[in-house]
């Protein structure tokens, strides 16, 4: 029992780094109707910002949560530029474009960001420095919690609050709102929907940026390949919570995160990575809306 | 049906086997390597297109039909040699067995192309393709826990069968089959549905049956192509069938231009010599640069030419009109969208 327990921690805690990207993923989706692909690949680059800046300010000699923080607030910084000059340069000049150029387009920014990733950093996995390195477990009944963890989950859960709070209560969030519900009347209302569209992308790469640090922090070996099968995987996620919906990506990605605890626990560990798929595809088949989405039917 | 039998094809299956006969052996075998990479990539290209350019669902999982092709290819001409050695080893049926092993690996995937695509009757846009990637996915971590198919050691000691002729020939084949299909009532309902489901529906076209066929053919020669493939490099592992193989079909199709099959032969042809030739710089700067080049030229592509190279034209629609006449050209140009 102790042991469940334990799997049932460990996947809050992957649920919650997947919940970060997935928060991206759903936001853009919302206001674009467009699968971001480049967005794992966003969460790589905070992985690999995180490390430069923890070098650069030689952060590792002093692991302190302060530290820490540095480099969490520069990879988010740099990711916010990233997303920004994505949406800026390769999506907006497609405003008006067919999805499926769109789509395309998403695919081919994210190989861009991956293999030019490669050529910038190398092919070979990078050590991600220790910025914070706390000492022993906490014993709960029995149940380990890495302190890594309980940070991990602290930090993604208070992001998650953030966003939930800038998107339901200002009044920017509530021109996202508008923007998602429809572009033509959000802009007839005064609501700059280029910007609204831009802080969108922002906000979903500071995520992501955050995503990348924390991961790379428990799993401290990081590659320019990294983004890939986390970023699909979130995008399963936010799709079983109801794509375009905030909180069905949060529940999404915890159930995800504990499906796949639980599948490399008791089950089968090698097919961990098919266990997304088969959950997406199951889920656009019985109930295309997610757990929290609703339906909208298709017009002529 | 064609008022005469277009001339050209006969003629084309001749060069073929004269090439085969008189030119192959005289080329440098790099040389060669790269011709039969180019006719599987034909296959490939022009097979997706059928999914993604005529039908106009955006499948990114043609990597998996490959390998299930290439797979089940693979184990029926294993089977036979070990099997049935005197069969297998007889010069005058041996092709008999390649035949029916790449006929197999077409069956196979086409199986798998029903079985994907199936869930297209409720998706489309985004989220098919998501889907399509994840069956491709789903496919080669089977691959990866099949012990009997070698698994993550993958299949080794394929015997290799594969030569010029074989490749070239089923490049006609299928060329052959895609362009007469095109032109056929089927054809058709696949370009109705691209260019608008609901009407395509409301006039009587069986949009679910269009979608499926597109699906099981476009898959059926990727499995051919995938059980070429297996035969000329001779070790198969599920790593060679990832995503990034499933991009590079891509990138074939959206280059050559979605719905243009000629785009797709030149395409395919084009980025298999890019890559050779990109080999060298990989060698001096210890780099892959093709990754990066492809998705560069993906990007600027939709951002100046999203309609690719011929966009929905085919080369013969670039014949003066009396050629045209000559060449059984009847085809339609379908709508510029």
């Amino acid at each position: 029992m102790v042991e469940f327990f334990q799997h049932i921690v460990n996947g809050l805690s992957l649920g919650s780094t997947y919940a970060l990207i997935a928060l991206g993923y759903t936001m853009v989706f919302g206001v674009l109707q467009l699968i971001n692909f480049a967005h794992g690949d966003v969460f790589m680059l905070g992985a690999f910002i995180g490390m430069y800046t923890a070098y650069a300010l030689a952060l590792h000699t002093s692991p302190s949560l302060a530290a820490l923080m540095i480099t969490l607030l520069a990879a988010m910084a740099g990711c916010a530029i990233i997303g920004f000059l994505i949406e800026r340069f390769a999506y907006r000049p497609l405003r008006n474009a067919p999805r499926i150029n769109v789509l395309i387009t998403a695919v081919g920014v994210s190989l861009f960001l991956e293999f030019s990733g490669q050529i910038i950093f190398g092919a070979d996995p990078k050590f991600f420095p220790q910025v914070y390195q706390p000492q022993g477990d906490w014993m709960i009944a029995g149940v380990r919690l890495n302190p890594l963890q309980v940070i991990n989950f602290t930090i993604s859960v208070t992001l998650m609050l953030v966003l939930q709070f800038v998107v339901f209560k200002t009044r920017l969030g509530r021109a996202l709102r508008a923007v998602s519900f429809n572009h033509e009347l959000a802009s007839l209302m005064g609501i700059p929907t280029n910007r609204i569209i831009s802080l969108t992308f922002v906000l979903g790469s500071i995520l992501a940026g955050a995503a990348g640090v924390l991961v790379a922090l428990s799993y401290p070996k990081i590659d320019p390949l990294m983004g890939i099968m986390p970023g699909i995987k979130a995008f399963a996620a936010a799709v079983l919570g109801g794509i375009g919906n905030i909180t069905g990506a949060v529940i999404g990605s915890f159930i995800l995160g504990l499906a796949e605890q639980l599948i490399v626990a008791y089950g089968a560990p090698t097919y961990r990575d098919a266990l997304a798929f088969v959950i997406l595809i199951l889920i656009l088949l019985v109930k295309p809306a997610g757990i929290m989405g609703v339906h909208r039917a298709e017009k002529v | 049906m064609p008022r005469s039998f277009p001339i050209i094809w006969i003629a084309a299956f001749l060069v073929v086997i004269g090439v085969e006969l008189f030119i192959i052996d005289n080329l440098d075998p790099y040389v060669v390597a790269i011709i039969i990479y180019a006719g599987i990539n034909i296959i490939l290209a022009s097979s997706l297109n059928l999914i993604n350019g005529f039908a106009g669902q955006f499948s990114m999982g043609h990597a998996g039909f490959m390998a299930v092709g290439a797979y089940s290819g693979a184990v029926v001409t294993m089977a036979f040699r070990d099997n049935y050695p005197a069969i297998f080893n007889e010069p005058a049926l041996q092709p008999f067995v390649f035949i029916a092993a790449i006929f197999a690996g077409g069956l196979c995937s086409a199986a798998a192309g029903v079985i994907v695509g199936l869930p297209t009757l409720r998706l489309r846009g985004d989220y098919l393709a998501v889907v399509t990637l994840g069956f491709g996915e789903i496919i080669r971590v089977i691959l990866l826990n099949l012990e009997s198919v070698g698994g993550a050691r993958g299949l080794t000691n394929i015997p290799g069968i594969t030569s010029f002729f074989w490749v070239y020939g089923f490049v006609l084949i299928c060329l052959f089959v895609i362009t007469r299909l095109v032109d056929s009532p089927l054809g058709r309902s696949f370009l109705s549905v691209r260019e608008d489901e609901i009407a395509a529906e409301a006039v009587g076209v069986n949009t679910t049956r269009s979608k499926v066929t597109a699906f099981a053919l476009g898959a059926f020669f990727a499995g051919m192509a995938g059980a070429l493939f297996a035969h000329y490099l001779r070790v198969l592992s599920p790593a060679i069938f990832d995503i990034q193989k499933s991009f590079e079909i891509i990138i074939m199709v959206v280059l050559g231009g979605m719905g243009s099959i000629s785009g797709s032969v030149v395409a395919a042809v084009f980025l298999t010599i890019i890559r050779e030739a990109l080999r060298p710089l990989q060698q001096i700067t210890g780099t892959d640069y093709r990754m990066v080049i492809y998705s560069l030229v993906l990007i600027v592509l939709m951002l100046t030419r999203p309609r690719g190279l011929f966009g929905t034209k085919e080369i013969t629609d670039y014949l003066p009109e009396r050629w045209k006449a000559r060449f059984g050209v009847r085809r339609v140009s379908p709508k510029e969208s």
